[in-house]
């Protein structure tokens, strides 16, 4: 368990000053012309070394993905982009950066620009989150006003532009290249890959995407040391994490944990447990609405770390925890997470756009029971045609969920099938 | 994918108030020249704010001013789902039903909002309020949640319960305060309800954490092999 001197988000609750100076207090911006004062090839192997693996969703490795950058600056600029979409269900964690602690966002943002030789970042920050986009925006003109960041940042001789643009609603604008794309203006549509983004991103020049809490952790990872950032959690799942816990449990919660914490422990110690006990706990979505569930069995002693929840064929994604008790419909909680991924899908490819209201609308069936036992494997077959087929991910993570309420749950929409024919004996199910 | 479409009835014309031309000159300057087509979803909110909803001479409007194709202006502004494209009531109720949600009673506040304001996307005759089931907010530790968007502010209401709901738009009828966030009264944001177990200890807040470091971690080339 992690301590408090430990902690990265000293104000995730906001209960402290989020401006400048209270931020101060609390160690943001401590430092930061030393680190500058290194070279950009320095910054990005104490990433390497600290095992910070990206907190968007797909754990990709941080230092690994900044040094994709081109070493030199060319006829084009670079640009970091932090991705402050923020949509997955049940995430709700750079909302808290983004309001509570946005000054070592900034600070995140300066250090990693430096270090990718981008002189301009952007953080797109989802519509919905205006209150949060104010708070971010004057901590921002109060980083410029003190010097932090524009020309000659912290008197480092770096110049730095940081500019907060906002979307205005669509969970799609998450994934990066439809960020690009909407920050170039544009419907929110991913992008073919490659090119991927460090060749050509945003206005067609370097470019990195990362998510906010990825960045935002940087300065206090160099301030403290990769080691220490490393000795949290087990192998190859390093650090410290910010989780969100929703659902049916005594006292919702987000809190900073460390890497590899058991779901158990995690739940019960700050999250008030499972309403009813833990005895009542029917399955849990682990990493937010995108990944496979697992039922409470494999609740008892999972880890909460993407190698752990892999093996368990489920993910870590978001670290966004979605607890359900025995009094969940399971079928109708999955279906609701499918109607999303109906409302949510940008329509480019026809496996995701007919596939997700498809799947969506036997789910509904499902979940009164009028369909046949022989659409249960049908709609299997047709996630797997989605799954794999798409220009961009959410094609998958509309995938998975379903299949995972399938892999566990079989014999609950079975028995719910038979109980609506058994009292309908002349139904005949309508095609859809 | 939702289709949307803009209302049958629009506007003559859209002119922004000088106070927004205003904003609209320094917002541009913020992007490279030539790429001022990505102040298009920022325009159309101001516009939004403005006027309450976007209209088809706004996005003409916008359309001239970015140097882009209308047909672009329209793309954006049909895509994106906070884009109201018809007239929305002065507070306008933005209910998310999306599963952590829904797991935590959404649906009981879509029926206060059925009984108390009718038809989602129909304004009260008073044009006070107007509702409508959305998706995820992103503030699901305090579930159920629901936006409320008026021409000043876009807050979020929090922890709630029908009772507070209905509770609560009274009060926005009849233009009484209501203070934003968690509506829990062991709740003061996304912390555990009754008081965290964590960031409490003193040390983090003494200011002791902005005492110079002095010499960065790993900063040092490693010392020569004697
Ligand atoms: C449909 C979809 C939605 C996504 N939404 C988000 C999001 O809201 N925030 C985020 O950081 N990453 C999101 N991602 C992941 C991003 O594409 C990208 O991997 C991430 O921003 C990289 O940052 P990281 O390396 O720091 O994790 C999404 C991906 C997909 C496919
Ligand atoms: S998978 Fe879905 S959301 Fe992604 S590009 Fe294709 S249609 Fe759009
Ligand atoms: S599901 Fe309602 S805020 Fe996330």
């Amino acid at each position: 368990m992690l301590q408090d001197k430990d902690r990265i988000f000293t104000n995730l609750y906001g209960l402290h000053d989020w401006r400048l100076e209270g931020a101060k207090q609390r160690g943001a911006w401590n430092g930061t012309k030393d680190i500058l004062a290194m070279p950009p090839e320095w910054i990005v192997q104490q990433i390497k070394d600290s095992g910070l693996r990206g907190r968007g969703g797909a754990g990709f490795p941080t230092g690994l993905k900044w040094s994709f950058m081109p070493k030199q600056i060319g006829e084009r600029p670079h640009y970091l982009v932090v991705n402050a979409d923020e949509s997955e269900p049940g995430t709700c964690k750079d909302r808290d950066i983004m309001r509570h602690d946005p000054h070592l966002l900034i600070e995140g943002c300066l250090v990693a620009s430096y270090a990718m030789r981008a002189h301009t970042c952007f953080i797109y920050i989802r519509g919905e989150f205006v209150d949060e986009r104010n708070n971010l925006q004057a901590a921002v003109d109060e980083a410029y006003a003190a010097g932090l960041i524009g020309k000659n940042a912290c008197g480092s001789g770096w110049d730095f532009d940081l500019v907060v643009h906002h979307g205005a609603g669509a969970y799609i604008c998450g994934e990066e290249t439809a960020l690009l794309e909407s920050l170039e203006g544009k419907k929110g549509q991913p992008r073919l890959k490659p090119p991927f983004p460090a060749g050509a991103g945003v206005y067609g020049c370097p470019t990195t995407v990362n998510n906010v809490e990825s960045i935002a952790v940087a300065p206090t990872i160099i301030r403290r040391g990769a080691g220490w950032f490393k000795k949290f959690g087990r192998d190859n799942n390093h650090g410290t994490k910010v989780f969100c816990i929703s659902g049916h449990v005594n006292r919702p919660c987000n809190v900073e944990e460390e890497m590899s914490i058991p779901l158990k422990t995690l739940i019960e110690t700050h999250a008030g447990g499972v309403r009813g006990g833990w005895e009542n706990l029917k399955a849990v979505i682990p990493g937010g609405s995108s990944v496979p569930c697992l039922p409470a069995p494999a609740c008892d002693d999972i880890l909460m770390d993407f190698d752990a929840l892999r093996e368990a064929k489920s993910g870590l994604g978001t670290a966004a925890i979605i607890v359900m008790d025995k009094s969940t419909d399971i079928v109708k909680a999955i279906a609701r997470i499918s109607h999303f991924y109906k409302h949510e899908s940008c329509g480019q490819c026809t496996p995701c756009r007919e596939g997700t209201g498809w799947m969506w609308r036997v789910l509904e069936r499902m979940a009164v029971g009028n369909a046949t036992t022989a659409e249960i494997d049908r709609l299997l077959e047709v996630s797997t045609q989605i799954e794999g087929h798409t220009i961009c991910a959410l094609g998958d993570a509309a995938a998975w969920p379903v299949q995972g309420l399938i892999r566990h749950f079989r014999a609950e929409i079975e028995e719910r099938i038979n109980n609506y024919r058994a009292d309908r004996p002349h139904v005949a199910v309508a095609a859809e | 994918m939702s289709a949307r479409r803009p209302a049958k009835n629009q506007p003559a014309s859209f002119e922004w108030t000088p106070e927004n031309q205003a904003w609209c000159e320094r917002e541009i300057k913020k992007y490279p020249q030539g790429r001022q087509a990505s102040c298009v979803i920022p325009f159309l909110w101001r516009g939004q704010k403005q006027e309450g909803w976007v209209s088809i001479p706004m996005m003409e409007h916008v359309a001239r001013q970015l140097d882009m194709p209308y047909i672009r202006v329209y793309e954006v502004a049909t895509f994106y789902t906070m884009f109201n494209l018809a007239p929305v009531g002065e507070f306008h109720v933005q209910v998310c039903g999306t599963t952590p949600c829904m797991l935590r009673g959404s649906k009981g506040l879509n029926e206060v909002c059925k009984r108390v304001i009718g038809d989602e996307m129909h304004a009260t005759p008073d044009g006070k309020l107007s509702w409508l089931e959305v998706e995820c907010l992103g503030a699901c530790v305090n579930a159920p949640v629901v936006q409320v968007s008026t021409k000043e502010s876009d807050h979020f209401y929090e922890d709630l319960t029908p009772e507070i709901l209905e509770d609560i738009l009274g009060k926005f009828r009849r233009g009484e305060p209501v203070k934003p966030g968690s509506q829990h009264p062991d709740r003061h944001t996304s912390d555990p309800a009754g008081g965290a177990k964590t960031l409490i200890d003193p040390a983090l807040y003494d200011g002791s954490a902005a005492r110079p470091i002095g010499e960065l971690p790993n900063s040092k080339p490693a010392a020569p092999k004697a």
